[in-house]
């Protein structure tokens, strides 16, 4: 769709095309999208002892898997938690598609999902994600990951970052309202989630809404807590908004409330120094 | 693959199967939504696969705030035991190059659950039609299914969809073929269907994009001349309630979340407005205001 500006805009269509797969692929076509498709597959490498323990044939034992997605949720959790360096880094995920940065190939070292172990308390595995995981990669990551986890008496909180031009309500929204949390949860969580729940018609979708689902799916206790805010890179006051969460995290790991929100802005500095079109 | 959410296994022998395809306007989607909340079906299970997009969300089903916080995920499974019907409904997408993979993951499923038929529900472009194509409703069957359905065709009237050919005007010596433009995987699971002696049937509407409730409930007014799930019609008709314990109960509409209008805090709670509006899409509805703005659409059977 063409603008007054003479710029070009590709219009969202709830249409549905017949498939082009359908057509006849040659041999190096298929080549291309074989090659393409071992390309985009997620792979998980573990510190050695992990590995030992999943190569004898057993799984990692978990009982509270915090998952942080999105730059606000991952600076959150290393400043509230991470910060106490009692964790080991014990593995990573690595997913390349189209939105990876050059420089982390398939078996790249910039790779951006981190997981890491507490060091007196094993059973709790906190897991960053600030990369990109593409559509068809959603559900191969979950499986894989929580392929390796032991489920029983598992508890996963996920932390989301989101934009909030993504939350449809009726009421006007005004400014002082953002940023806010939301909840979602399986119907194997119990608890009380620490925020309201997301209300109609609004939807998760991303790692978030796959873990959500394997969780439900699988009969896993799962909340997913959604921050909506009005900033789209790290922001303070965004991260600030995860801080109930901590009650809930608090039970099983140490976490450091004392640090304040200006600790936070070490964590924010980074992607500030791109955007100067508006200085 | 099917994932039973109750405790024990969910049997659908014998059963009749409907669900969607993700097609032009959503119509077939709508329809679904509209036949689990109309028959109150309960959910069985989920069918978990890796050829959706991911999204979850709270019952959008949901009657009141007891049952408002229940997940759901793109693709469940719903039955209505007494009328024999299992309803897959279809949430979200299919990615890119998995229809294929999709729709045999469907095929296994449907084969080994044992349906008695498969109907699904589908739409296509209406501005892509022939000119023999200029009424709304189509059909298609396998012809497993046709040999038991030909009467109940015959006494319906229904008309079959159209072999066009590929290129009119351009190449007149080409052969017809089967073109369902905007249907997504509906074509797909006709062939295969027939090449695989499925009982399937594709009940199509040509429709546009924009507010397609109206296609829903004519679609499954449609299929309920067929299959007669419900006694009468489906129609639209709006009951004010009086308030319920919530006082900031809002309207709730079978809308899909992209269809959600923004109006402002006054706009909702101005009843002149909401008559207005409402009116504007269904002439033929009268309506009672009460004392609240608590709105309910209720199916009038």
């Amino acid at each position: 769709m063409a603008t007054f500006f003479g710029e070009v805009l590709s219009v969202y269509s709830r249409a549905v095309e017949e498939d082009e797969e359908e057509l006849e692929e040659n041999e190096e076509d298929e080549q291309i999208r074989r090659e393409l498709e071992e390309k985009r597959t997620v792979h998980l490498h573990w510190n050695p002892e992990v590995s030992e323990l999943l190569r004898a044939g057993n799984k990692v034992q978990c009982s509270s898997f915090i998952l942080a997605v999105g730059h606000n949720a991952a600076s959150f959790l290393s400043a509230y938690i991470l910060a106490s360096a009692n964790w080991d880094t014990v593995g990573r995920a690595v997913a390349w598609n189209e939105r990876s940065r050059s420089g982390t190939g398939p078996s790249g070292e910039g790779s951006a999902c981190v997981f890491y172990r507490h060091k007196d308390e094993p059973a709790v595995l906190i897991c960053h994600v600030t990369c990109h995981i593409a559509e068809d990669q959603l559900f191969q990551w979950t499986e894989k990951v929580f392929g390796y986890l032991q489920t029983r008496g598992l508890t996963v909180t996920v932390l989301s970052d989101s934009s909030v031009a993504d939350y449809k309500t009726a009421d006007y929204m005004c400014s002082s309202s953002t940023p806010f949390l939301r909840s979602l949860r399986s119907s194997a969580f119990s608890d009380q989630p620490v925020c309201p729940s997301l209300e109609q018609p609004n939807i998760i979708t991303g790692l978030p809404a796959a873990v959500l689902n394997h969780c439900q799916v699988h009969s896993i206790a799962a909340v997913v807590y959604q921050c909506y805010s009005d900033v789209t890179g790290p922001d303070s006051i965004t991260m600030d908004k995860y801080k109930p969460v901590l009650t809930k995290l608090g039970r099983s790991i140490q976490v450091d409330s004392s640090r304040s929100t200006d600790g936070l802005c070490n964590f924010v500095c980074i992607s500030e120094i791109q955007s100067n079109l508006y200085i | 693959m099917f994932i039973s959410s109750q405790d024990s296994p969910a049997a659908f022998k014998d059963f009749t199967l409907v669900m969607p395809a993700v097609a032009v306007g959503n119509v077939g989607q709508l329809a679904v939504d509209l036949i689990v909340s109309t028959l109150n079906m309960s959910r069985v299970g989920y069918f978990h696969t890796d050829c959706l997009i991911p999204m979850a969300g709270n019952n959008p089903y949901a009657s009141g705030k007891e049952d408002a916080e229940e997940l759901h995920t793109p693709a469940e499974v719903y039955t209505a035991a007494e009328l024999k019907l299992a309803v897959l409904q279809i949430r979200s997408p299919i990615i890119q190059m998995r229809s294929k993979k999709f729709r045999q993951q469907l095929k296994s499923w449907i084969k080994a659950s044992g349906f008695s038929r498969t109907v699904v529900l589908s739409s296509s472009h209406a501005y892509q039609r022939d000119d023999q194509q200029l009424t709304s409703l189509r059909y298609l069957m396998t012809p497993s299914l046709l040999a038991a359905s030909a009467d109940a065709l015959k006494e319906l009237g229904w008309r079959e969809m159209e072999r066009i050919p590929a290129f009119p005007g351009v190449d007149a010596d080409a052969e017809p073929r089967l073109c369902i433009p905007g249907g997504g995987i509906t074509k797909g699971l006709y062939t295969d269907g027939c090449a695989e002696d499925l009982p399937l049937a594709v009940l199509l509407l040509f429709c546009s994009e924009g507010d397609n409730i109206p296609d829903a409930f004519a679609l499954v007014n449609h299929l309920n001349d067929w299959l007669h799930l419900l006694d009468g019609q489906v129609s639209l008709e709006l009951d004010f309630l009086p308030s319920l314990q919530a006082s900031n109960q809002k309207q709730k509409f079978l809308f899909y979340s992209f269809l959600i209008e923004r109006r402002t805090k006054q706009q909702v709670e101005d009843p002149n407005f909401l008559e207005f509006a409402v009116w504007q899409r269904h002439p033929s509805c009268t309506f009672l205001i009460e004392d609240t703005m608590v709105v309910k659409m209720s199916l009038n059977l």
